[in-house]
């Protein structure tokens, strides 16, 4: 590495430095957006007793899902869960700590978290079980909730495109929690689609600027579908 | 007759006005989508960071990297905008979305809803629907009067955790259009063929009957 270039040639070098009980933060909605050579990694390097903050755990045999084989994941922090077998079977065995946060919470969290502020305000949530042991505050005779930013000991992402020194940009949905994640992670490491040369992206088309971007690496993608719908055929 | 699913939708489209921006629940309220109007013009909002979302995709054009807060592959319509998830719940905690269209378990006479969690059972989580109820202005709720056992959904307290308090200012169900106000369901509406009786008897709340009730119109 010289000067900006965050580019690593390996997933071994990507993932470097990542150890048991590590608080891990992923993009992604649903199988949408997800990096998921990151994610096979940390499967292959067998890594545990890790937490993850995501807004879901993939499936049974992709995504977060795959960390669960090996009971990798110690806890999640989520706001919607459950689309697995296996997830399922620890949660209710107690071998799972299931944290659920509205999921507008949850990214707010995490933007809070990369933005250096502790704790913020919100309505979301006032009045139920996710109120439970946090401050309730009035401002203009509303109810609303103290909620703890998090940061991440890494964040692990998807983009379209990175160039060399870690400007992204993001393709359409699975844009998602990704831009917060990449900053609140104190090492972000950036799976894309393509590496372009610096200059390539205009700077104003730019969603993540690099400051943010510890490594970046190529990938490629399997993209899978969790939910196909289609238009009825017009008659 | 008690309203099917998709005549529920067809009556919540007539909440909606030309220029809203709107974000639709999972099951009745997407139905909402194929209802609206004539000539009148609404921007679908979905909290994965998509508004302006259009209809789903054709072969040719499913495209993994574009799907709605469903997961289902979903396309844009032309003016769309595309944005992260901190953006697009800032858009609803802000209040910036006119309508708000979601299901429920129960509804409460004080405008609390439950619709995340059945203790006893598999909790799967409440993803965006706090923050839809916390942040929105104008929500309208679609669910059964009763359920199968024939048990009111319209309750005076809800008994399962709570999504939101306070929150809900309208339901529409298979038997009736209420509005929620100073602590009771005011009856508005009622389905065509079903009795003012009906509804009171299916209904656990506190409800108030001003004068003659007119049955919903459909075109």
């Amino acid at each position: 590495m010289a000067g900006f270039d965050k580019v690593v040639n390996s997933y071994d070098e990507a993932m470097a430095g990542l150890e048991d009980g590590m608080t891990v933060i992923a993009g992604g909605f649903g199988l949408c957006g997800i990096p998921e050579g990151l994610i096979a990694e940390i499967k292959k390097k067998g890594t545990k007793e890790l937490t993850f903050v995501s807004n879901n755990c993939g499936v049974d045999d992709f995504g977060l899902g795959l960390l669960l084989q090996d009971k990798q994941i110690k806890k999640m922090i989520s706001s919607y869960v459950g689309e697995n077998a296996e997830f399922e079977r620890q949660f209710l065995s107690g071998e799972l700590e299931v944290e659920l946060t509205p999921q507008g919470t949850l990214a707010e969290k995490m933007r809070a978290g990369g933005a250096g502020i502790p704790a913020f305000y919100t309505a979301t949530g006032f009045g139920t079980p996710v109120a439970e042991g946090k401050d309730v505050r009035e401002f203009n005779g509303r109810n609303y909730i103290l909620e703890e930013s998090i940061t991440g000991d890494f964040a692990i992402i998807r983009a379209w495109k990175a160039d060399k020194i870690g400007n992204l940009v993001y393709r359409d949905t699975a844009m998602n929690f990704n831009p917060m994640a990449a900053t609140a992670g104190k090492v972000t490491v950036v799976e894309v689609e393509e590496i372009v040369e610096v200059g390539e992206i205009p700077p104003t088309e730019i969603h993540t600027p690099g400051i943010y971007v510890n490594r970046i690496i190529q990938g490629s993608f399997e993209k899978r579908i969790e939910r196909l719908t289609l238009a009825k055929e017009e008659s | 007759m008690a309203l099917s699913r998709e005549q529920i939708a067809m009556r919540v489209a007539q909440e909606l006005q030309d220029g809203y921006y709107v974000n639709l629940g999972i099951g009745i309220p997407t139905l909402v989508a194929n209802y609206v109007p004539e000539g009148m013009q609404v921007m679908l909002q979905s909290e994965n960071g998509l508004l302006g979302m259009g209809p789903y995709p054709t072969e040719d054009e499913v495209d993994a990297d574009m799907i709605n807060a469903g997961k289902e592959t979903v396309t844009a319509i032309t003016g769309a905008s595309i944005f992260s998830s901190a953006e697009s719940f800032a858009m609803i905690r802000g209040g910036h979305v006119d309508l708000t269209v979601l299901g429920a378990f129960e509804v409460d006479q004080l405008g609390n809803i439950a619709s995340y969690m059945i203790p006893g059972k598999l909790v799967k989580g409440m993803g965006g629907a706090m923050d839809l109820v916390a942040g929105a202005q104008n929500i309208v709720v679609t669910m059964t009067h009763a359920d199968k056992r024939g048990n009111s959904k319209l309750l005076e307290k809800c008994t399962l955790p709570l999504t939101g308090v306070d929150c809900i200012k309208k339901v529409v169900t298979d038997l009736a259009v209420m509005e929620i106000k100073d602590g009771a369901f005011y009856l508005l509406e009622r389905a065509p063929g079903v009795s003012v009786e009906e509804i009171q008897q299916k209904t656990a709340g506190k409800l108030i009957v001003n004068g003659e009730i007119p049955e919903m119109q459909f075109d």
